[in-house]
């Protein structure tokens, strides 16, 4: 009788979690059916779950009227280049950090765990000020170098350098190679896992990135496509589904990098909580 | 000797990139910011030094204390609830299997991977006053429509919602990994003592689960002391000064109104703010036993 109870106990708490889900997830299929349908339809009341009309006029609309592909250059640009920065500056100086000895080292790496708490919020004013000196407001390098600094980079790759056995190391160096050798060759295909898991989840953070893009990118020529699709609108009628095809257009690169790598967005996402999985 | 300056000049040579970044895109803003709030500055351009009026003005501030205020506000309204929803969802997840937990997992994650903007382009378009699917159900039980994003009172609480609706599988994640190094042992050796659901969780799975409670608290805590995103999308077009946050006082005060020393202010007392809770933080969750 007891074993009964509970067993009902579950199932009810099985199709709670399934309701749950459902109303979770509905927003995403709502806003994507809603792009399919047609704009006189997508103001029609009641909940039509499906378009009485299938159309990719809203997709259309965007990707001729709008500079949506000039924002896309911008933010593949951008989101590329921060990534293949803040990695290899972060494994080089974790690298640096947990292999070598050298004058500086613990103030260094105290510097880097302190700089954790210090909010990059805070600093867009003074890296306003720094980026108009250098002539980079409304432009790539303007939008990419505030985003450069990523201390938890470093911290995780240190942890994984640390956990190299010490043997490779010495093997390498009786072979007479030198620390970059060591480096490219061994550390750091030994740990290529942590590698990709950074660089997606550091792509996805850059393409996502809206405050700092968009205080430095005035121009619509050099918006990437997360401010672009918030500020440029044409001005007349009711345009739901023109919007939302536009934000489905700029979620689809990262929700592509997910649904590929999954595993590793998950072990990414432990990683900067600094829970090493 | 000779090799102990070799292994120096090795080592900086790994650790130039990352420093030097460091120092121009971090350090120096940072001094800069300290500099700019004693002076006059416009957002470009040089200010007479003019002592500490920029922070008497602060203290006398309206504005900024409701800016603070209304951010007190949002992390009192997302912090604790993301948290301990959070921990309800991993549960939840956890006791599924198979392809069925996948799916579960996958609806409650999928929105944080998504960015601002369509966040926003979503939630705008489900509550939207005339058109939107969610005023229908606003109509059964509230009895009347509502512009949420637009209304003093709703757009807060809204505003956290959403916020939670975005993020909360980032917190699902870390709890479900909490979850997982939790011996099976424990439950079983329990369930055999009697110990019903709610005794389990009380005495096993809450203790147990602290640390990452505590860790989520914590991230979410600095997190949300830094909201600006999706409230500043969300309410544009209505009194931005009914949701203002300090992030946005800093945007406002530096590059709508071009105080830049007044703005490096309002962004110096955040810095400080935030600095002063981790440190706070730290100490009280060191002092936890684990």
């Amino acid at each position: 009788m007891n074993i009964q109870k509970i067993d009902l106990a579950g199932r009810l708490f099985s199709l709670l979690t399934l309701a749950l889900a459902i109303v979770w997830a509905f927003p995403l299929y709502w806003a994507l059916v809603t792009t399919l349908k047609p704009e006189f339809e997508v103001v029609q009341p009641g909940l039509n779950l499906l378009p009485k009309t299938w159309t990719l006029e809203a997709y259309t609309h965007v990707l001729t009227t709008t500079k949506i592909g000039r924002w896309y250059v911008n933010s593949i640009v951008v989101s590329v280049v921060v990534t293949i920065l803040v990695v290899l500056m972060g494994a080089l100086c974790g690298y640096a950090l947990s292999q070598l000895r050298f004058r500086g080292r613990s103030l260094l790496w105290y510097t880097v765990l302190a700089s954790f708490m210090v909010p990059i919020q805070a600093l867009i004013v003074t890296h306003f000020v720094l980026m108009g000196q250098f002539g980079l407001i409304n432009s790539w390098l303007g939008i990419i170098l505030p985003q450069l600094i990523v201390p938890v980079v470093v911290i995780v790759y240190k942890q994984f350098f640390d956990s190299v056995p010490k043997d490779f190391r010495e093997a390498a160096r009786v072979d007479g190679a030198g620390e970059f050798d060591i480096f490219f060759r061994i550390y750091l295909p030994m740990n290529w896992g942590v590698t990709t898991a950074l660089a997606i989840i550091t792509f996805i953070g850059a393409w996502n990135a809206f405050l700092w893009p968009f205080l430095v990118s005035t121009s619509e020529d050099t918006m990437t496509i997360t401010v672009g699709i918030t500020q440029v609108k044409d001005n007349f009628g009711v345009q739901f589904a023109r919007n939302l095809a536009a934000a489905v257009l700029a979620a689809l690169p990262v929700a592509i990098a997910y649904l590929i790598f999954q595993r590793r967005v998950t072990q990414a996402i432990m990683l900067s909580a600094g829970i090493k999985g | 000797m000779h090799s102990k300056t070799r292994d120096n000049w090795i080592a900086a040579a790994f650790v130039a990139p990352f420093v030097i970044a460091y120092l121009v895109l971090f350090l120096y803003p940072t001094v800069r910011m300290v500099i700019l709030t004693f002076t006059d500055a416009p957002l470009i351009g040089e200010g007479k030094w003019i002592g500490f009026k920029n922070y008497v003005r602060l203290f006398n501030d309206k504005a900024y204390f409701n800016a603070v205020w209304h951010t007190a506000y949002f992390v009192l309204l997302t912090v604790i609830p993301n948290t301990l929803l959070g921990l309800v969802f991993a549960m939840m997840v956890n006791r599924q299997k198979g392809y069925v937990q996948s799916l579960v997992l996958a609806a409650f994650f999928l929105p944080y991977i998504l960015p601002v903007s369509v966040v926003f382009r979503i939630w705008e378009w489900i509550m939207d006053y005339q058109f939107g699917i969610a005023q229908y159900a606003l109509d059964a039980f509230w009895g009347e429509r509502v512009a949420v994003f637009r209304n003093k009172y709703w757009a807060m609480p809204m505003i956290a919602f959403v916020t939670i609706w975005w993020t909360i599988g980032f917190n699902v994640l870390l709890f479900i990994a909490g979850l997982r190094n939790i011996s099976q042992d424990m439950y079983d050796a329990s369930a055999l003592d009697g110990a019903d659901r709610w005794k389990q969780f009380r005495y096993i799975t809450w203790p147990l689960i602290w640390p990452v409670t505590a860790l989520v608290l914590t991230i979410q805590l600095i997190l949300q002391l830094k909201i600006f995103d999706q409230l500043y999308l969300l309410t544009l077009g209505g009194n931005v000064n009914n949701t203002m946050v300090l992030v946005q006082y800093i945007y406002k005060q530096a590059f709508q109104l071009n105080k830049g020393g007044y703005g490096a202010t309002v962004a110096f007392s955040l810095f400080v703010i935030i600095v002063v809770v981790s440190v706070l933080q730290y100490q009280a969750l060191r002092a936890k036993p684990r």
